[in-house]
């Protein structure tokens, strides 16, 4: 049959990316500590546990702390850089770019380790939340980048002339006309670096002070057999939680898309 | 005579591009003004440096007896129609019409008066609510002279306001802006490179050519009376030939290659001709076929078709005669009872002085 193989390729691609993500919620509703089929019943007592462990609720109060953080500022770079992208080009445009959107390539295990030899080497400060903030905004820019230069570059230049010829100041041009044209993009670019930066390990395990971040405490949670129920069940909620995520901000790039009368090109979903 | 606009050796560079070298212009108030021009020659360069979207580079620019360098664009008594018409797209129809109306100290019943009024002057009365993304290229054009409008500025400029839209629209809106404009009686200067537009809507027209003024009249003299090649070019269809210019007391005479000797009455000769040899232009419609059985009391010379393109009403013949260089164009009127000639048909052309533009050489 015409296409059979891809389609069984397909499958097995799906199989193989999503049916580890299936087995979570699987095991944090299942009744047994060992986590083996067969499966031993139906129970909700890990997710009870989620509700009374009051280390896990420190490092989910960090991590969401960092992520709105992140998202904020990540974002706030973001709109300075897609603008100036987007208006004349000026002298080293084309380089600046480039260095801007190279943490998306950085391995970031580089990034951690050399952020913290500079943050405790070098400047000897104390590791704290901030020190994770600066550098999730520090990946999550170029993310910012990407979605808010699409929003920027889809904007007629002379939209923002007409609001000046019409007695507008530059300021008042931008807030009244290129803001509400532009806010789906930021509304996806808030939300995008919001989840790149709570599922964030490795940068988070490196210059993590003494709270954990939820990433760093879960692999800490690890070493006990016991709790791994537990980290299921965290997951289930991890996992629905970054999907809803994604699927609002992807919502707000094809709004923002729709609203300029654009066609969509591309995009992270 | 007092200018409204009026601009003084006005120079522009980008960079090292050199777009408007030396501009000398006066704009009356109340006048129907044409920037024209190939594309690339300046026109939009000129319009914005007014508009104060771009500095002058030398020179100076006055809007009202007042100097307009260091005034931004939000503060020059001007407003602008722009080529993509810049619709506000996250904004009602009425919400774009009101926009300039933000910052003026009228009640909200006084906005939403003049709102009506401007969108019934456009002919849009009743589409105030209508999102904007919702119209058709001439409703959006519409928009964007009610939006300009509404704050009653001393000048409109408008950038190819009508390139957008098809041939019928186009010829359609010509009229009406036309109509506002008297009814309105702002200066519009409109810039366009459809020379057929500017000829019908303006009150004077400068051409311009790799930014500089080529010639600056109004339509009807900029037509009959052309300064020189490249605006005889621009403007309507010209053929060229050659001719050796001779001053005999006070009378000039001209001998073209080709067609003979005629002496040109004074209000032909351009101021500061010189004996020797020039460039003659003559329109399509001041030459004549003459068909059999037709009689002339003008001078005629024998020809032959080598192209014909029949319109209808009307059928240009492309004729060849001896010692002309290259085929002139005539244009003939369909009358009844003339016939369409065929190509290689031998035929006798009709001409005289009056056919006669004398440009320099
Ligand atoms: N911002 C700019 N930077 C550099 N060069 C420019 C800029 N704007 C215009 N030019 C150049 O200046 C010249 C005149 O441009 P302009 O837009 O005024 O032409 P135009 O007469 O309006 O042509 P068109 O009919 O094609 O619109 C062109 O050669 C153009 O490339
Ligand atoms: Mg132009």
């Amino acid at each position: 049959m015409k296409g059979s193989g891809l389609k069984i390729y397909a499958i097995a691609y799906l199989l193989f990316l999503y049916a580890p993500i299936l087995l979570l919620p699987i095991f944090a509703f299942n009744d047994g500590t060992i986590i083996a089929f067969p499966l031993q019943g139906f129970t909700t007592k890990w997710f009870g546990e989620l509700w009374t462990n009051k280390a896990l609720h420190d490092a989910v109060g960090n991590s969401l702390f960092i992520a709105m953080m992140t998202a904020i500022f990540a974002t706030l770079l973001g709109v300075c850089a897609a603008r100036a992208g987007a208006m004349a080009s000026f002298p080293g445009k084309k380089g600046i770019t480039g260095f801007i959107m190279l943490p998306l390539v950085l391995p970031e295990i580089i990034v951690a380790v050399s952020l913290l030899i500079v943050l405790r080497q070098v400047l000897d400060m104390q590791l704290s939340n901030w020190t994770i903030i600066m550098a999730h905004v520090l990946i999550c820019t170029p993310f910012s980048i990407a979605i808010l230069n699409g929003a920027f570059q889809n904007i007629d230049p002379a939209l923002e002339e007409a609001a000046l010829d019409l007695g507008e100041t530059r300021w008042s041009a931008f807030r009244l006309v290129i803001l509400p044209l532009v806010v789906p993009g930021i509304i996806s670019s808030m939300l995008i670096s919001f989840t790149i930066s709570l599922d964030e390990f490795i940068i988070a395990f490196f210059l993590t002070g003494s709270n954990p971040t939820m990433p760093v405490y879960i692999w800490g949670l690890l070493r006990f057999p016991a709790s791994l129920p537990v980290v299921m069940a965290l997951g289930t909620l991890l996992v629905t939680l970054s999907i809803v995520l994604l699927a609002t901000a992807e919502y707000f790039r094809r709004r923002g898309l729709a609203r300029a009368g654009i066609k969509d090109s591309g995009g992270f979903l | 005579m007092t200018a409204l606009i009026s601009l003084r050796g006005v120079q522009k560079y980008y960079g090292t591009y050199h777009a408007l070298r030396g501009i000398d212009l006066d704009i009356k108030a109340g006048e129907f003004f044409s920037l024209l021009g190939p594309s690339g020659c300046g026109k939009t360069t000129l319009l914005r440096t007014i508009a104060g979207f771009e500095g002058l580079s030398d020179g100076t620019l006055k809007i009202d007896g007042k100097d307009m360098s260091g005034v931004p664009a939000n503060l020059r008594p001007t407003n602008m129609v722009f080529q993509s018409y810049a619709i506000f797209p996250h904004l009602s129809v009425a919400e774009n019409v009101a926009f300039g109306l933000r910052k003026s100290s009228m009640s909200k019943k006084e906005k939403s008066a003049a709102v009506k009024e401007a969108l019934d002057m456009v002919g849009l009365g009743g589409f105030g609510g209508r999102a904007s993304h919702a119209l058709s290229g001439g409703q959006r054009q519409r928009v964007a002279l009610a939006r300009a409008l509404i704050l009653k500025p001393k000048v409109l400029l408008l950038d190819e306001p009508l390139s957008a839209l098809d041939k019928k629209m186009r010829e359609q809106m010509q009229v009406e802006l036309i109509r506002l404009q008297r009814q309105v009686g702002i200066t519009f200067i409109l810039v366009t490179h459809d020379q057929e537009e500017a000829l019908v809507m303006s009150d004077r027209i400068a051409v311009m050519f790799e930014g500089e003024i080529g010639q600056m009249d109004d339509p009807e003299t900029l037509y009959r009376a052309p300064n020189s090649r490249r605006v005889a070019e621009f403007i309507g269809k010209m053929n060229f030939l050659t001719g050796v210019v001779t001053t005999d007391g006070g009378t000039v005479s001209v001998d073209v290659a080709g067609l003979g000797r005629a002496e040109l009455p004074a209000s032909q000769v351009p101021q500061g001709t010189v004996p020797g040899k020039v460039s003659i232009g003559i329109r399509p419609e001041t030459l004549a076929i003459l068909f059999d059985g037709e009689t002339t009391q003008r001078r005629v010379v024998d020809a032959t078709v080598s192209e014909v393109v029949y319109y209808g009403d009307m059928t240009y013949y492309d004729v060849r005669i001896a010692g002309v260089e290259s085929a002139l164009t005539i244009s003939m009127k369909n009358l009844i009872g003339r016939p369409v000639l065929d190509v290689g048909a031998k035929t006798k052309v009709i001409w005289d002085e009056r056919s006669l533009v004398l440009l320099p050489a």
